[in-house]
């Protein structure tokens, strides 16, 4: 992984985003937690704190604390088979463990179901738990194309959602801020499609374990000013280094794709293992996905524009949207083969990769490897199981 | 002459080949790791260096694979079981294009091209369902021989299926079978089945083409042998020393690269 310039700016204002979330009581900030596919826009413009577990577990996990926690929440009764985000989560809420000691306390939860239904249950617990509502937005799975149903569908839930933040903050929606939001949050999501699409050349400046790290701020402080800065920083930095020829592997040969969560807990391990053998990650469908979550700012659509971004994501789509969508990844990003992450944990994301896989590997010609593993659960990896498969499939791009 | 040497550490065994520069095997050694696979391999090495009348600097290069590939220090180039056994294959079978590999921990599928290019390959997933280690326990439980346990399946009378795939509940199952009256044969036979299933998913996973090979360990059991061909419907070719197939690939990946 290469340490860039803006690395520094990124811990600074990640620390600033988690302090200023954990002394919300003390300055009488609301704290919403919220999914990952969650439109947090709606938080920033009514001034509440968003915070998300899902951005939590994998910093357990980084730091390698996601097994003992997930020990407690199994412990408590936690099947192994619920997504080790929940069980880390939920483990951490129940110990104030973590690399921050616990979450602030949540004065509310928004769910969305763009990328699962595990978090509907999850944030149930939390709820309860807590006493505090829960906002659930249904945001139908697309099997085939979008449809106009289900952003109508969807709309009409943001429009309640503006009613029930207005409700418990006690405060009229503030129409003005969430438009100033929705701009900063477009931007944003355009600087990143940008970050993301540096990985077209040849070397790649970027690749995909940098993109995961360099995804906190989008993910947390998509909405603001900050963020912008941010990736305007972070762009203009790799168009420097590419500039100079730079390549994010000594000597790039083989260019690949990753499909699913990264595995948070072997980055290093993983990004060493392929820089080690040359071969450059340099898109994924996991981080292209907040380049999705975008609205074509229309101001008298807004809303519409919205629920068309939070229904898009890669994890919310069908098999048909996902193998297209590769193809032309494979294209444009000049692939010579797909790594596909089979996440035990995270099943709407895994299921179908055999397919996919195979239907991608048919239209291109190029090979695909499938590893088992999982996201934040470190029991599930094995470094030996591992390196047979990804350099058996290495290797067979040398003859 | 030149020569050339492959030598596989496997997680059960450890197997070594030497072949001069027109692919001819001079001679090959399988024996059993124990507890040091460096060792093992070692000793496999100079086992057939004596088999045939050859010393260590008659070798030009030797390359390693198989679990503990990498412990092996001696080697010039690590390259995995599965590059390893495609070529083997494809040198004895030409032609190959599927080539089922089962050992003592791993069981894989491999689609061939040309001159053993692996194009595409499958691998169960992190656990011994499906392989070697398998029939072992099961071996064990039945009080038989590895050969034993594949005679006896081949005598069976009455279909009788395992529900369980996994190593240890499979095991409870088999006892428990043993007490219910079924005779040892039945049970067997039971036993190939089961992983017999297991192997067919698996290659599945990459296509079953008409000409299938097998190698490893596993495939000395004709009785899953048997299963197999009867399951794909195709005929299956067995080398006379399926075991050694990928240190002889591995020779041979020596051999090329030098
Ligand atoms: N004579 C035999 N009859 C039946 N099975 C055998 C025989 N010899 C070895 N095997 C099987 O081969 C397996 C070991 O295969 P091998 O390819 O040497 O494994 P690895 O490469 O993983 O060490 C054993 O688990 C055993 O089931
Ligand atoms: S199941 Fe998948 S989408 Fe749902 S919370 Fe877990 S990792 Fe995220």
């Amino acid at each position: 992984m290469t340490k860039f310039r803006v690395a520094e700016t990124m811990k600074e204002i990640m620390a600033a985003y988690y302090l200023e979330a954990k002394n919300a009581a003390y300055n009488n900030t609301p704290v919403a937690w919220i999914t990952s596919g969650g439109p947090v826009e709606f938080l920033y413009a009514m001034g509440v704190i968003p915070v998300y577990p899902e951005n939590y577990a994998p910093m357990c996990s980084i730091t390698r604390m996601s097994k003992d926690l997930m020990e407690v929440s199994e412990a408590a009764g936690y099947s192994q088979d619920i997504c080790s985000y929940a069980r880390t989560d939920i483990g951490a809420d129940m110990t104030q463990g973590g690399p921050i000691l616990g979450l602030p306390k949540p004065d509310m939860l928004i769910v969305g179901t763009n990328i699962c239904h595990t978090v509907v249950k999850w944030f149930d617990v939390h709820a309860r738990k807590y006493n505090v509502p829960l906002f659930i937005i249904d945001m139908p799975y697309l099997h085939d194309d979008m449809t106009k149903d289900a952003i109508n569908y969807v709309v009409k839930q943001f429009e309640a959602f503006k009613g029930f933040l207005s409700g418990v903050l006690k405060k009229p929606f503030n129409e003005d801020k969430f438009m100033e939001t929705l701009f900063l949050a477009a931007q944003v999501s355009d600087l990143w499609e940008k970050v993301l699409a540096m990985g077209k050349k040849k070397p790649s400046p970027i690749n995909s374990f940098d993109t995961f790290i360099h995804l906190a701020p989008i993910v947390t402080l998509r909405g603001t000013q900050k963020a912008v800065d941010y990736y305007t920083r972070f762009y203009d930095e790799l168009v420097e280094l590419s500039n100079q020829g730079f390549g994010s592997v000594p000597d790039e040969k083989i260019r690949l794709l990753w499909d699913n969560l990264p595995i948070w807990y072997k980055i290093k391990y993983l990004s060493e293992f392929f820089a080690k053998h040359s071969a450059a990650l340099v898109v994924s469908t996991y981080t292209n996905s907040w380049a999705a979550m975008q609205g074509d700012i229309d101001t008298d659509h807004a809303l519409e524009e919205l629920a068309r971004a939070y229904l898009s994501p890669y994890i919310n789509r069908g098999f048909k949207y996902r193998t297209d969508y590769l193809v032309k990844l494979v294209e444009e990003f000049s692939l010579d083969g797909l790594v596909f992450h089979s996440d035990r944990s995270c099943k709407p994301y895994s299921i179908g990769q055999y397919i996919v896989k195979e239907e991608v590997t048919k239209r291109t010609g190029r090979p695909g490897l499938i590893i088992e593993a999982d996201m934040n659960d470190p029991r599930v990896f094995s470094d030996a199981q591992f390196e047979t498969r990804a350099e058996a499939f290495l290797e067979s791009f040398d003859r | 002459m030149k020569y050339f040497a492959g030598i596989d550490v496997g997680s059960l065994t450890a197997k070594a080949v030497v072949v001069d520069e027109n692919n001819r095997i001079l001679g090959y050694h399988v024996m059993p790791i124990g507890q040091d696979s460096f060792a093992a391999g070692m000793s496999a090495y100079q086992q057939v260096l004596n088999k045939a009348g050859l010393k260590r600097e008659d070798v030009l290069s030797i390359v390693s694979t198989g679990y503990s590939r990498k412990r092996f220090t001696e080697a010039t180039m690590q390259k995995t079981e599965i590059s390893c056994h495609a070529k083997g294959v494809s040198v004895i079978f030409p032609g190959v294009t599927t080539l089922i590999d089962v050992g003592g921990q791993d069981s894989k599928a491999m689609k061939l091209g040309k001159n053993g290019k692996v194009l595409d390959f499958a691998m169960n997933d992190k656990c011994a369902a499906g392989t070697g280690r398998f029939v072992e326990v099961m071996a064990h439980a039945l009080n038989l021989s590895l050969d034993g346990l594949s005679d006896a399946a081949l005598s069976f009378k009455n279909e009788l299926s395992l529900s369980s795939t996994c190593t240890v509940f499979g095991e409870s199952e088999v006892v428990s079978l043993l007490s219910q009256g079924h005779t040892v044969a039945d049970i067997a036979w039971a036993i190939i089945k089961s992983i017999a299933d297991r192997i067919v998913a698996l290659a599945k996973r990459v296509g079953i083409g008409q000409d299938v090979a097998m190698s490893g360990g596993m495939a000395k059991n004709r009785a899953l042998v048997a299963r197999l061909e009867d399951r794909i419907g195709f005929d299956i070719l067995v080398p006379d020393e399926p075991q050694i197939i990928g240190a002889l690939g591995a020779a041979l990946i020596a051999k090329e690269e030098k």
